[in-house]
């Protein structure tokens, strides 16, 4: 995939597919240490230790439409590619945790890319989600939080195009600002 | 850069253009968000679909999105419900296909024969 906001939808597809009610992503950019950290948690059904070093050979699924599983393992190779590691840490009824780490200016790894379109895709849903975002970038933060934005909404439901295209816009916005006005999203 | 201030202002249009309407059920549009699907481009069909949706101030129409359903060759897959008429599946659908399926299809109720899939 060509973004991590790509890699990261798919992970928070994995999450809503095992029935999560409550998502966190948090994103640091550490440029000094040349580090990128994420972290996602989900609330999810979790998986026993089998499931997991299972989930992340990429001839291993769940699902039965196709035979092979790629979310996990394709993630997982762009980070190892980038001087980096995906882990997955996860206990059946404690939910699941993701993380991955890669050095920052390394030549191969994706661009952030579109992370406001990925949050409004991963809200636009009939069941409520229960989403928190904060991305770091050298001390500088920005958050979403969709408790917040339902307290704002109060009834009116977050699956409406006016709702989701605020949403994807206010998070490139913030987005936008750590980055000090540079084009690179 | 959006603002809460925008998001107090949409809140009001949203809460009158839906009082103005006796609460119907809504027309769903669905896009599939598997791993197949979003390696196909269909976080920017939904992207496109939102667009089109906000542009035309249709407040009856829910945006939502799906798990894989299984019909990975055919990807992106987007699903339009009106109520009382049969499900409408298109497949390989792009961000322009997808303005034109809100505007004829979700607007005026025109199905895109030539778009859909044959399960
Ligand atoms: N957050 C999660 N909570 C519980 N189980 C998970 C989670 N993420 C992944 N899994 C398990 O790991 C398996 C592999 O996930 P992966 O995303 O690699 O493939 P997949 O979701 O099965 O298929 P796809 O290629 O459509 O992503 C899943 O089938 C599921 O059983
Ligand atoms: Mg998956």
């Amino acid at each position: 995939m060509e973004e991590l906001a790509l890699h990261l939808l798919d992970l928070m597809e994995n999450s809503l597919a095992a029935g999560a009610c409550r998502l966190e992503l948090k994103i640091r950019e550490d440029i000094a240490a040349n580090l990128m950290a994420i972290e996602l948690v989900d609330d999810g059904r979790g998986m026993e230790e089998g499931e997991i070093k299972a989930a992340l050979d990429p001839f291993f699924t769940t699902r039965t439409s196709r035979r092979v599983g790629l979310g996990l393992s394709l993630f997982r190779a762009t980070a190892r590619q980038c001087g980096g590691d995906l882990t997955l840490s996860s206990r059946p009824g404690a939910g699941t945790r993701v993380a991955v780490i890669m050095e920052l200016n390394h030549v191969d790894r994706p661009p952030l890319g579109d992370m406001g379109a990925t949050i409004a895709a991963a809200l636009a849903r009939e069941l409520p989600l229960e989403l928190y975002y904060r991305h770091e970038r050298d001390g500088k933060v920005f958050e979403f939080s969709s408790t917040r934005l339902k307290e704002i909404l109060g009834d009116i439901p977050f699956n409406l195009a006016p709702v989701l295209t605020w949403v994807r816009d206010f998070v490139n916005g913030g987005l936008q600002k750590l980055y000090g006005g540079e084009d690179r999203l | 850069m959006k603002s809460v201030e925008d998001l107090l202002k949409l809140k009001e249009e949203v809460q009158q253009s839906l009082a103005l309407r006796d609460e119907g059920e809504k027309i769903r549009v669905v896009v599939g968000m598997g791993t197949c699907g979003i390696a196909a481009g269909a976080r920017e069909v939904m992207s496109a679909v939102l667009d089109e949706v906000a542009k035309r101030r249709l407040t009856n129409v829910a945006v939502t999105q799906t798990g894989c359903i299984g019909l990975c060759a055919q990807e992106p897959l987007v699903d339009v419900l009106i109520p009382g008429k049969p499900r409408v599946t298109y497949g390989k659908v792009n961000a322009q296909k997808a303005r034109q399926i809100v505007a004829q299809h979700v607007v005026n109720g025109i199905v895109i024969r030539e778009w859909v899939v044959n399960k």
